[in-house]
């Protein structure tokens, strides 16, 4: 069993009176690729939200490492998720930016490269997303599909050690999702990259998920969590969980 | 589908129009029928169905007899002279059903035609989630009252807040520590400064034609034109350039600080850089605020000149007063330091429809109604607080007499 990287325990998460999800708890290893899933409007976006910073929980603890994470004052949250890639439902690709200047920003930010380099290492993540070529080109002059993979490539800018990906394969072609899916195992395999993401592509889910979390709607709570095929074959799982997993077709 | 309609009809009128017209129009209207026998309340349903027609009397009836005949058992059937339907005869069913439920009256739909049953049966599979409809909100003057009382101490606290992290992040580009980009920098400046002189040049001239107009419409009755020089000098550059600046920047530049920064909000752009540790104050806000703050007074000195141009015109055209005349008039009547005066209203301008134009943007819903809004509220409240500050500015300078 490989270290934790990332932790939660006993997490609650609420707008303002209305409590999204409570007492969540998981654990994400080392070189996971970890699925969030559930049915729309059970708060998977919101729950990685949470792991990237961008929403405070009402209770319970995030641990990255051995950070404590909301706990931490903000400079601290910051230079945690400084080792964290992200990349968006929609892309949130920076749309005054060509797409190398997106990829190309944290690396002048947090990097000392020669502009030389960056622009190097920009050209790289494009290409290794499928996106060789495009270097000049501005969000809003290329397709919503290549937008995602713009996107990969920025949130793999700083090589990561852990990356979020919100619904990366949907609005993309069949066979775009499986390229994705083949570079996320790549990097898993390569980088020992962590990825935790959204998805309810049962196909993805599938094909890279070795660990997971399904969140439910009604209950507002974790019904499941471990390796999505375990969960498939285990005679303990809920029939909620099992029905997603095969798209309600009972066996 | 008309025109099959009507070969059917002339077919059938060969065969003799009588024998066709009775069943002919029973088809093109929905028809209901309420049987009640004992418990059982048994509605039939037939004839056509179409959206826009309107509903049989009989179908209010089948409510009416479900209200108040008590039945156990409500029977769905449909007549064999049920011909076309679509979703308003599913609704009108799924009407009866709802309020059978509800006074807990046992449907049978087994007698209606397969699709229609499996239709019903889909409609009504999820059932609405408890607490999922929206409360309405209490609407009414006192309570829209209360509520925007009630915020007020919150809003107060975001605006400092958000000025505070903009005066922090000014303190870091002043130490050298600032990760604001300087090509952003150079690129608000391009876009509020030049690209704004055509506009400012226009109201500035017609601004001080209009200044010398109602000036000389007094001083011509004692023959003291001359003065429109200082008139229009003095105004212009004390404090009518400054706040015509203003004004045009406010709907030029503030709304679409707004408006991007508001659509970056929606996009999640905003949060993308905070993921990486940008702080959304410094790489959005601090370049355009800066850039407000430097362009603006410069602009003002240009909008100045123009002022004094469109004095200039009236007063040779229309005054009778010779250029050199003018010229000097305007030299010897406007001291310098209603210049500088102008130049401090200019900065103070400049931040605040900076200001109020990113905050607006920063704290912008995630929809395009919100960017609608921020957009509306940046630029009314630019100009608002400008003629605010004007008055303070003002106030303060008499106090200090200058």
């Amino acid at each position: 069993m490989s270290q934790p990287c990332i932790s939660l325990s006993g997490l609650s998460v609420a707008y303002g009176s209305f409590v999204l999800m409570r007492d969540i708890s998981m654990q994400v290893n080392k070189q996971d690729i970890f699925i969030i899933m559930g049915g729309s409007g059970c708060g998977k976006s919101t729950l990685l939200r949470v792991l990237m910073g961008l929403k405070e929980p009402a209770l319970g603890t995030v641990h990255y490492g051995d950070v404590n994470f909301w706990a931490s004052p903000p400079e601290q949250r910051q230079a945690v998720m400084r080792r964290a890639g992200v990349l968006f439902q929609s892309g949130a690709l920076w749309s005054s930016m060509t797409l190398a200047e997106n990829v190309g920003l944290p690396l002048q930010q947090y990097t000392s490269l020669s502009a030389q380099q960056i622009r190097e290492q920009a050209s790289l993540k494009l290409a290794m997303a499928g996106l060789a070529g495009f270097e000049d080109y501005y969000p809003s002059e290329i397709s919503g599909g290549m937008r995602k993979r713009a996107g990969l490539a920025r949130a793999l800018a700083l090589d990561p050690e852990i990356v979020f990906l919100d619904e990366p394969s949907a609005g993309l072609d069949p066979l775009s999702a499986r390229l994705l899916d083949d570079l996320i195992l790549e990097l898993r395999d390569t980088l020992s990259t962590t990825f935790v993401i959204v998805t309810h592509e049962l196909a993805s889910i599938f094909a890279i998920g070795n660990n997971s979390i399904f969140l439910d709607a009604e209950s507002r709570t974790a019904l499941a969590h471990g390796n999505p095929r375990a969960l498939l074959e285990a005679a303990d799982t809920k029939p909620l969980v099992r029905r997603f997993l095969l798209r309600g077709e009972e066996k | 589908m008309r025109q099959r309609r009507n070969k059917r009809k002339i077919a059938l009128r060969n065969a003799g129009w009588l024998y066709i017209l009775a069943p002919m129009e029973l088809h093109t209207q929905p028809l209901v029928r309420c049987i009640v026998e004992g418990n059982t309340l048994t509605v039939l349903v037939g004839g056509s169905w179409a959206m826009g027609k309107a509903e049989p009397p009989e179908a209010q009836q089948a409510s009416e007899a479900l209200q108040h005949n008590a039945p156990t058992v409500l029977r769905l059937s449909a007549s064999p002279d049920l011909a076309a339907w679509d979703t308003s005869l599913l609704a009108f069913l799924v009407r009866l059903v709802k309020q059978a439920q509800s006074k807990a009256v046992q449907v049978e739909s087994d007698a209606l035609p397969q699709g229609l049953r499996r239709l019903l049966a889909l409609t009504l599979a999820v059932p609405a989630k408890a607490g999922s409809a929206k409360n309405a909100d209490d609407a009414s003057l006192l309570a829209s009252l209360g509520k925007s009382i009630r915020s007020i101490p919150q809003s107060c606290y975001d605006v400092l807040d958000f000025i505070g992290a903009l005066a922090r992040a000014f303190a870091r580009l002043l130490v050298g520590k600032s990760t604001m980009r300087r090509q952003d920098l150079w690129q608000a400046m391009y876009e509020c400064g030049v690209s704004a002189l055509p506009i400012i040049a226009l109201t500035n001239v017609l601004f001080g034609l209009i200044l010398a107009f109602v000036g000389a419409v007094q001083l011509m009755q004692f023959g003291a034109q001359v003065y429109v020089a200082g008139l229009v000098g003095i105004g212009m550059l004390r404090v009518m350039g400054a706040v015509m600046v203003g004004v045009v920047m406010a709907g030029r530049v503030g709304a679409a600080y707004a408006a991007l920064i508001g659509t970056m909000q929606v996009n999640e752009e905003v949060d993308a850089l905070a993921t990486f540790g940008f702080s959304a104050v410094e790489f959005l806000v601090l370049p355009r605020v800066l850039a407000l703050m430097l362009m603006v007074p410069l602009l003002t000195i240009y909008a100045d000149l123009m002022g004094i141009i469109g004095g200039f015109l009236v007063g040779v055209t229309m005054l009778g007063l010779s250029p050199a005349e003018y010229i000097n008039a305007t030299i010897s009547m406007v001291p310098y330091k209603h210049g500088l005066i102008g130049l401090a209203y200019a900065t103070v301008f400049g931040i605040i429809i900076g200001v109020a134009g990113c905050y607006q943007g920063i704290r912008c819903g995630r929809s395009a109604a919100a960017v609608g809004l921020a957009t509306t509220a940046a630029v009314v409240q630019s100009i608002v607080w400008i003629i605010i500050a004007t008055a303070i500015i003002t106030i303060i300078c008499n106090i200090l007499r200058i």
